[in-house]
């Protein structure tokens, strides 16, 4: 690759031909500011705050989409460029809604770091903030425009990872905003409540709908038995707020912090994982043998499940109709749980931690619920978990590990895999080749469906025949998969879809600095948690077998059907042209 | 008035079919949606886009919803809302300004009893201050669907044109 | 006495716009005959010779930016007409189109032939839309005897024009802009780099052109005995059409040879002020160009002599106000326009007109203060340093040549509040 030379405030530097300012300067450690640029997304360049002084030219150039040359004499920190970005700070501010204190981003927002790294007094500017209406009609997203700084990465995240374009710019000038079609509340719209945008936006305009409060409030009545069960892309990213390196594996003293905080029970979603494994195993045997409908696809993303409903509506008999991983837990703590403690269901509360805000939406869906309760009560994401531990004041780094309860605390290693992109494969897979074949695995790794290319395939060998699986990840890729399937020409028999990238530990819920490399650390991560557990295989956890043995009877037996599958309903369109065809 | 108006718009099978030409004559190619939009807009007797319709050209188009209503909302020629049969476009920009622009504004105001962007109780005007287009030898000028109207410097001019307008 | 000259108006009422035939007897398609005898470098040497700059108001030398655009190596590159003459004050393309609309098709031509483009697009304002049915007349007549389509002229060039419509937006004027709005999108600008010479309408290379810069062309390929090099003054060579209204008795399009004094522009061609009133102020260029008093009438209109004023050619409008507008009616007008098209995209741009929108109306208000005139020079200087395209820019330059050369008038006076 072609070298070229620049300096940036005098300071000698080579870097790659086609590197951009931005870039180059964080080579040598210089921050230049920015708001709208993120590193896995393309470049916009409008927020105009990365500007900078470059020799020979008579304006700022954007250092976020500027290509250096050779011999190019950049300064970032010139009377002139430090001006540009407190003008620029300040334009912002007049517009911007400022109720920090009370601000679900607060802290950790990145209008405020600029404020304060440019010491933003006062400004000569009238307020001008127009103090829209927040938008507050669904379980998972909250968006509110008056915070939105227009930086436009929520537009980029819906249209480049998802391609589903929910939110859009509109107008022009002082009416430039990001919105939704015809204004409509997002759950009325194409969007399927994935959160994608929330990861990505640098304010408080577009969050997770905030439980926290909820779950304190149940966790300080004493007449209310709590319990919870984390999902496993928790535990290898809830150590990023309390500053422990990315990808850190914090399960014990997760484990800990929500004893501390006063759940009866800290329970593991991976044990629902490992019955989704039963139950679904089974089910795709059983539509191979009996020529049901395939290919089969997974069913545990609920932003992906929201995309089938309202999108392919005519092709839900290809979705798994067992529930995800937190649906069966949850039908499971309200049904087996009382049983074996002899605890009131009436007096349970099942909370669910989850790197993802559609769980929200998913939780609160009418068929999740029987007998005047839903099977799980609360979810809160990741980064409400983190302000729930900062809230009681812990100490989350010096926090001792901790075990989870029984009966539903033990998940195996392929359970733990679900976090990643790929995982729900290979955890299936371990099971339905040892079920179909009746031998057992020489590797339990499934490598050539790991990975984080949008569409990944691999064969597989069942001994007597083979079959073909495909795991996707984002709706974008999700979406070719699916076309080929109404064209007829798809011939994958499993296929593994997860609406984020990355899988759940890219989930809408987590933490907010979540990029691509992150993601990497975190799925390592998890593979490295499956590699340690002595258990590998969800047909081998006691606690499943014992719940087959004392509750469940089979996997798709009628009480399994009851509790543990669901069904699903396609969407009405909310414009629909089908009167035009008729004659 | 407009909201209801908004609210109970249906497509109806002629009024798709009339669309359905005009996707026809773009070569049903979503590039030329601006091109389409504005023709569309033609079809529609006050001069907007109706949601329905928006969301019509989604489907037959295959294009974004949001990528139309952002074409809608941006540009000054397409409308969300109902305007007129006869929008009456007047020019607010400088030339015009300074060729006493304001007797237009005050005499059409007078005489239709309306203020900017409301609707005569007939459906017949509306008044839109609206920027420059390029008719500054004639100043003062509005612009009636497509057509330019210039030297506008009484109120018998004005009159005139506006007896014109059935 | 007439200054005016006839070089590009040459075909200006001599033939039937609606007919090819027409053009043709009157020497029309014989550019395009003689071009493509000749290779692309040398066409746009031809045309750098005649030192022509882009007519648009950017004032790009186009010679440079044909042989620019002919060395880059793609195939389907792309032309643009830029028709979305929207700068107020500016109608010289409309007269072009209404007057001469095959040579604008001929001129298209000939540049998809200089620079290897397999396609020309017309984007043509949707406030111009009586004048599609024109075009398209002369787009298809233009086929029917074989100007576009395949081999045309038996040379092996293909070439096909399209006519895209605006939809009411200034800022596609701006080449990125207009790009978005034939891709079907919002036209809001696109960042550069990438520069649009290399991924431009669809990720093509793209060579964008004014009307008129286009429109020379053809005049320039026939012009052997270098009729156009004996008009002009100094660098600025050859002639220019300009629109002046406003105040004046007589607006309308000249064509000028560069070197007419602004005094001859304003009293002898355009008649003079209204009820020979004092001028207030001329603008030269359109809402984005800066301002002066009467003290320019005496200089030539060339590029240099106006930059030596503090003024630009830009579009080739000249804005001309009597003493019945005050220099803060001038602005808030000026203000208005740019805050109803700036496209919103970036901060500066938004913002900024935002409020200095508001400053000029606490200023026709009287209650203006220091710090409100400190606040409008620094966001007018910065939406010049950091907006991401020109409207940004140049938005605040009436405003900026103002405050240097009517400086009292933003004085707070000493009898109102102190900031």
């Amino acid at each position: 690759m072609e070298i070229v030379n620049v300096k940036i405030n005098n300071i000698p530097l080579k870097v790659e031909k086609g590197t951009k300012i931005l870039e180059a300067a964080k080579k040598i450690n210089i921050d230049i500011p920015h708001l709208c640029y993120h590193p896995d997304q393309s470049i916009k360049a409008h927020c105009r705050i990365c500007t900078v002084e470059v020799v020979g030219s008579r304006r700022l150039l954007a250092a976020c989409s500027t290509e250096v040359w050779e011999g190019m004499e950049i300064h970032t920190d010139t009377k002139l460029v430090r001006d540009t970005q407190v003008g620029i700070l300040e334009l912002i501010l007049a517009t911007h809604e400022q109720n920090c204190l009370t601000c679900s981003r607060n802290q950790n927002c990145d209008l405020q770091k600029l404020c304060s790294r440019f010491n933003v007094l006062n400004s000569n500017l009238p307020d001008v903030t127009e103090h829209l209406p927040i938008h507050d009609t669904n379980p998972s997203i909250i968006r509110d425009p008056a915070k939105c700084v227009k930086c436009g990465r929520c537009v980029k995240a819906c249209k480049e990872i998802q391609g589903i374009s929910a939110l859009t710019y509109a107008g022009r000038s002082d009416k430039f905003a990001i919105t939704t079609a015809y204004n409509k509340p997002m759950e009325e719209t194409d969007c399927i409540l994935c959160g994608q945008c929330s990861v990505v936006c640098p304010t408080g305009a577009i969050v997770e709908k905030d439980d926290t409060q909820k779950v304190l409030d149940v966790l300080q009545n004493p007449k209310k038995h709590v319990i919870v069960q984390v999902a496993p892309s928790v535990r290898v990213a809830l150590g990023d707020a309390f500053g422990l390196p990315k990808g850190t594996i914090v399960t014990g003293q997760m484990v800990t912090a929500l004893k501390m905080l006063g759940f009866d029970r800290v329970f593991d979603t991976n044990f629902g994982a490992d019955l989704t494994i039963m139950e679904e195993g089974t089910e795709l045997l059983s539509r191979i043998k009996n020529n049901g409908t395939l290919p089969m696809i997974t069913s545990c993303s609920s932003g992906w499940v929201n995309y089938m409903e309202k999108n392919y509506g005519d092709y839900l008999e290809h979705l798994s109709s067992t529930k995800s991983p937190q649906q069966i837990f949850g039908a499971v703590s309200k049904t087996y749980y009382p049983e074996q403690s002899g605890i009131d269901v009436n007096d349970i509360v099942t909370v669910s931690i989850m790197p993802c805000t559609a769980k929200k939406f998913e939780a609160a869906r009418p068929e999740h619920g029987r007998n005047g309760h839903q099977d799980v009560d609360i979810v809160l994401t990741t980064r409400e978990l983190t302000k729930l531990i900062k809230y009681v004041g812990l100490n989350f780094e010096s926090l001792p590990e901790g075990q989870f309860d029984s009966p539903l605390g033990s998940g195996t290693g392929a359970a733990v895999i679900f976090g990643n992109t790929g995982g729900v494969m290979e955890a299936a897979l371990r099971t339905v080749y040892e079920k179909y074949t009746g031998k057992e695995l020489n590797s339990v790794e499934f490598q050539e469906v790991r990975g984080l290319e949008g569409i990944r395939e691999a064969i597989i060998d069942l001994g007597n025949t083979k079959i073909k699986v495909a795991i996707a990840h984002t709706i974008a890729s999700a979406k070719v998969i699916m076309e080929t399937i109404k064209a007829g020409t798809c011939d994958y028999t499993f296929i593994e879809i997860m609406a984020c990238p990355g899988g759940c530990i890219g989930g809408g819920g987590q933490p907010i600095k979540t990029t691509t490399d992150v993601k990497q650390l975190r799925m390592d991560a998890l593979y490295d948690i499956d590699k340690k557990n002595p258990l590998r295989k969800s047909h081998e956890n006691p606690d499943i077998i014992r719940i087959y043995k004392d509750f469940l009877g089979e996997p798709l037996s009628e009480k399994s059907h009851t509790l543990l599958h669901t069904e699903y309903h396609k969407v009405k369109k909310s414009h629909d042209f089908s009167y035009l065809k008729t004659e | 008035m407009s909201l209801s108006l908004i609210k109970s718009y249906v497509l109806t099978k002629e009024m798709a079919t009339k669309i359905d030409l005009v996707l026809a004559a773009h070569e049903h190619d979503g590039s030329q949606l601006v091109g389409i939009l504005l023709d569309i807009q033609e079809l529609i007797p006050n001069h907007y886009i109706p949601e329905e319709i928006a969301y019509y050209l989604a489907e037959k188009l295959d294009v974004k919803i949001t990528n139309i209503y952002d074409c809608i909302t941006f540009y000054s020629s397409l409308a969300t809302t109902p305007r007129a049969k006869y929008p009456i476009q007047i020019c607010n920009s400088i030339v015009c300004k300074v060729n006493q622009n304001d007797t237009i504004f005050t005499t059409l105001k007078e005489i239709l009893g309306i203020d900017l962007n409301e609707v005569t109780y007939d459906g017949r005007f509306t008044l839109e201050s609206v920027a420059c287009f390029g008719a500054c030898d004639m100043a003062p000028a509005v612009r009636i669907n497509g057509k330019v109207y210039g030297y506008l410097t009484s109120r018998a001019k004005i009159e005139n044109l506006l007896s014109e307008l059935i | 006495m007439s200054k005016t000259v006839s070089f590009i108006t040459k075909n200006f009422g001599k033939y039937d716009v609606s007919s090819i035939g027409s053009y043709m007897e009157c020497g029309g398609f014989d550019a395009l005959k003689k071009a493509i005898t000749l290779s692309g470098e040398e066409i746009a040497d031809i045309v750098a010779a005649a030192k022509i700059k882009g007519r648009g108001g950017a004032g790009y030398d186009m010679g440079r930016k044909l042989a620019q655009a002919k060395s880059v190596i793609a195939e389907k590159k792309v032309v643009i007409c830029n028709a979305d003459e929207g700068e107020p004050c500016t109608f010289k393309d409309r007269t072009l189109l209404e007057n001469d609309p095959f040579n604008l098709i001929e001129s298209m031509i000939i540049t998809g032939y200089t620079v290897d483009a397999e396609d020309g697009y017309i984007y043509l304002r949707e406030e111009y839309c009586h004048l599609r049915p024109l075009l398209l007349n002369a787009i298809r007549q233009a086929k029917t005897y074989g100007f576009l389509g395949t081999n045309i002229l038996g040379k092996g060039f293909n070439f096909e024009i399209h006519l895209y419509s605006g939809a009411g937006a200034y800022v596609c004027g701006e080449g990125t802009a207009l790009i978005e709005s034939i891709e079907g999108k919002a036209g809001r600008p696109r960042m550069k780099p990438p520069f649009i010479k290399q991924c431009g309408l669809y990720n093509r290379p793209t060579c964008v052109n004014n009307v008129e810069s286009l429109s020379l062309l053809s005049h320039i390929l026939l012009d052997d005995n270098k009729e156009y090099q004996t008009y002009g003054m100094g660098d600025s060579i050859g002639t220019k059409l300009i629109s002046v209204a406003g105040n004046v008795r007589n607006p309308g399009v000249f064509e000028i040879p560069f070197g007419t004094t602004v005094r001859e522009i304003v009293y002898d061609l355009a008649g003079g002020i209204d009820e020979d009133r004092p001028i207030r102020l001329l603008q030269f260029g359109g809402a984005s160009g800066k301002i002066a008093s009467s003290k320019i009438l005496d200089t030539p209109y060339t590029y240099e002599d106006l930059k030596r004023s503090g003024v630009t050619v830009g579009s080739g409008a000249i804005l001309v106000i009597d003493d019945r507008t005050s220099l803060i009616e001038f602005l808030q007008s000026t203000q208005e326009f740019f805050s109803h098209e700036s496209c919103g995209q970036c901060t500066p741009c938004r913002e900024g007109n935002r409020h200095i929108k508001l400053f000029l109306q606490k200023l026709a208000d009287g209650t203006h203060t220091e710090k409100d005139i400190t606040s409008m020079k620094k966001i007018a200087k910065l939406m010049a340093m950091s907006s991401l395209c020109g409207l940004g820019e140049t938005a605040q330059s009436a405003l900026v040549s103002a405050m240097n050369q009517f400086e009292d008038v933003f004085h707070v006076k000493s009898s109102e509040v102190q900031g």
